[in-house]
């Protein structure tokens, strides 16, 4: 390998030793294209015709007013497929075909990788497996039916907790059976390196064009972005362009479930006792865990953030106090779920509206003239079904 | 207890290969995974291999996976794991291999998991998800410690790694006969062959074969390739999986296929 992939003490590669020559591999070729003409100008031409890029940034008027603060939307609910996660699919998949591999795999969570996936694969003519785990296939039917009118074979897991994390386990033992023929599309800032570089280079499309559209209408930065933090790659994508400018405030929200004092929560970096270092599918980051290192089953009513570990890198911008993490429960996130889409016509996924949630509860401490963006990284359709047990 | 070396001396001094059996240290529960590691050993196992179980266990297939649960379920975590082990050693002195994943080591402290492992007479550790490049530390306390290292090699690793990963290794190379996780198959393929006869040629460090091993003819073909052991786990484990509700009927079958295999490394 060029290089292990480290942010500081965090990241690296943890994998058995099969696997090993398929991410030199992937280093290597990533390496090569990301400054490749071709692969960046076909890239560009599936984000721009095919997906709807570059998304809207929205003002929202009526939030502003209610909460005394300018509110923009980064709009990535409006990509092809509801989320954006197809920026990463798609960049992958291309990849995957320089490659020359013929079959995708991936994890889904919530089902909006598995979509983007799925979505990717039937375009760029790659056979397409998604491990979904048993319970995620319950509570997001939708995606599952989307997935499988794609031309994806849905594979439930029926291990562990039957959520995310045991869907990476899977879709790792796959990988490592058919690693000559089969690229391995992680859907989050996660995983043994390239990963979290490699799909933080295929998010960061969201700050840049943010940046250029803030500068646009406000002729300043904004004071304040605030993401959703499951793994992190919509929070990752929004946040690189501004790391930089020490000005912007960056909020990561994660998912803080029934409450962390109830230990029903996907809180990895509020959780004093059970969100400790330690390594997980690939890299070294903040996990939730018991005391022996044996990883903790999460909980979130979004599923796209009920998992047990955070992107690496995240746990490095914690550290260097550069983005403050904080967490919005279910309660509040149903909340912000309704608000959303009562105040401004625009109906969030549950993952994207504990961004919201956080904006709502912050509102008192900021300014008239402060801007802020959120990074509405999926819409909620796919969470009607959920949603209608819940809204009476 | 007998090291390595010793061990591997003597069978070769009797042209014998060595049976390394693997079980998950607490699979079904404590007590009778301790009845089932003794029968191992009666039955002529020459050394054992000792899951430590992990909730995420991703080199694992589907049989391993289980017994994790079921020790994980029952009880068992680090600190009854190296009780365990220290149990072991007091009925026998054959060599005693750790196998788990790398965040039940860190969550120990990597030195307290090292200086554990030699206080209660563990012979070597490997690490599932701990390839060379992250392994600097690990082998750091494994000299301090004096436990032997044991690392993978698959079908995939070029020569010059396979020079690397000899040069990390003082206890024995675990070759991975295919690609893919841990569980019995009944075929060995020639690729697997070819591949010991290459570590063979590339280091003069014991190789021992693993992964989808079951048959005796299979263990027997891989002695003859030139491997110096050949390790069989998900079969001894499927064994036990189907025997949980009659332990006496779980101990006699492990022990009867374990004399079996064992017969099978003679060359």
């Amino acid at each position: 390998m060029k290089s292990l992939g480290k942010f500081d003490e965090f990241g690296g590669i943890f994998v058995p030793e099969t696997l090993m020559p398929a991410l030199e591999e992937l280093e290597e070729t990533l390496l090569k294209l990301k400054t490749d003409k071709k692969f960046n100008s076909e890239l560009m031409q599936l984000l721009e015709k095919y997906a709807g890029r570059p998304t809207p940034l929205t003002f929202c008027e009526n939030l502003s007013r209610k909460l005394c603060c300018k509110i923009y939307l980064k709009r990535e609910d409006l990509l092809h497929t509801g989320a954006h996660k197809i920026n990463n699919a798609l960049g992958q998949a291309l990849l995957a075909k320089y490659l020359g591999k013929k079959r995708l795999i991936a994890e889904t969570g919530a089902g909006q990788h598995g979509v983007a996936v799925a979505t990717a694969g039937a375009k760029l003519d790659l056979q397409t497996e998604i491990y979904m785990g048993s319970k995620d296939i319950e509570r997001q039917k939708l995606n599952v039916l989307r997935m499988k009118l794609l031309g994806a074979s849905v594979k439930p897991v029926n291990s562990g907790s039957k959520t995310l994390k045991d869907a990476i386990n899977e879709a790792l033992r796959d990988w490592t059976a058919n690693v000559n023929t089969t690229h391995y599309l992680l859907g989050s800032v996660l995983g043994p390196h390239p990963y979290p570089s490699m799909i933080k280079f295929f998010q960061s499309i969201i700050g840049k064009e943010t940046k250029k559209q803030i500068l646009e209408v406000e002729n300043r930065q904004p004071d304040l972005i605030v993401a959703c933090v499951g793994g992190g790659s919509n929070a990752i994508g929004i946040f690189d362009e501004f790391i930089k400018d020490k000005t912007v405030r960056l909020i990561g929200v994660e998912a803080g479930g029934a409450g962390i004092k109830s230990g029903s929560h996907a809180s990895r970096f509020s959780d004093n006792l059970l969100g400790r270092v330690g390594i997980i599918h690939g890299t070294k980051t903040y996990v939730l865990q018991d005391k022996f290192g044996q990883i903790s089953n999460t909980y979130s009513i979004a599923a796209g953030l009920d998992y047990c570990a955070v992107g690496p890198e995240h746990s490095l911008l914690r550290q260097s106090k550069r983005v403050t993490y904080t967490y919005a429960t279910d309660k509040e996130t149903i909340e912000a779920f309704k608000a959303l889409s009562k105040e401004e016509g625009i109906i969030p996924a549950l993952e994207s509206a504990h961004a919201v949630a956080y904006v709502i509860k912050a509102a008192k401490t900021l300014k008239k003239d402060d801007i802020i963006v959120i990074n509405l990284s999926g819409r909620g359709d796919k969470d009607l079904d959920q949603m209608e047990h819940i809204i009476k | 207890m007998k090291s390595y070396k010793e061990v591997f001396k003597k069978l070769k001094s009797k042209k014998q290969g060595a049976l390394i059996a693997f079980t998950v240290i607490g699979d079904p529960n404590y007590k009778t995974s301790l009845e089932i590691v003794k029968k191992i050993i009666d039955a002529g196992a020459d050394i054992l291999e000792l899951g430590l179980p992990f909730s995420d266990p991703i080199a694992d297939g589907p049989t391993i996976q289980s017994a994790n649960l079921r020790a994980l379920n029952n009880g068992i975590n680090t600190d009854k794991a190296f009780d365990f082990v220290k149990e072991i050693r007091n009925y026998s002195d054959i060599p005693v291999g750790i196998l788990t994943y790398y965040n039940l080591v860190y969550q120990r402290g990597i030195n307290k998991f090292y200086s554990d492992a030699k206080e209660v007479g563990v012979n070597s550790i490997l690490i599932s998800d701990l390839p060379i490049e992250e392994s600097e530390i690990i082998s750091k306390y494994s000299k301090e410690n004096k436990v032997d290292t044991v690392f993978m090699i698959s079908q995939l690793t070029d020569d010059d790694r396979i020079k690397k990963i000899a040069e990390k290794t003082t206890g024995f190379i675990y070759a991975v006969a295919r690609l893919g996780v841990t569980g019995a198959q009944s075929s060995l393929e020639e690729s697997t062959l070819t591949m010991v006869k290459n570590i063979r040629n590339l280091t003069s460090n014991p190789v021992c074969v693993g992964f989808g091993l079951s048959k005796p003819s299979q263990v027997s073909d891989i002695i003859k390739a030139g491997a110096d052991g050949a390790i069989i786990g998900s079969a001894i484990v499927d064994l036990i999986a189907k025997n949980l509700d009659n332990k006496e009927e779980m101990l006699s079958k492990v022990q009867n296929y374990v004399g079996e295999l064992k017969k099978s490394t003679l060359i």
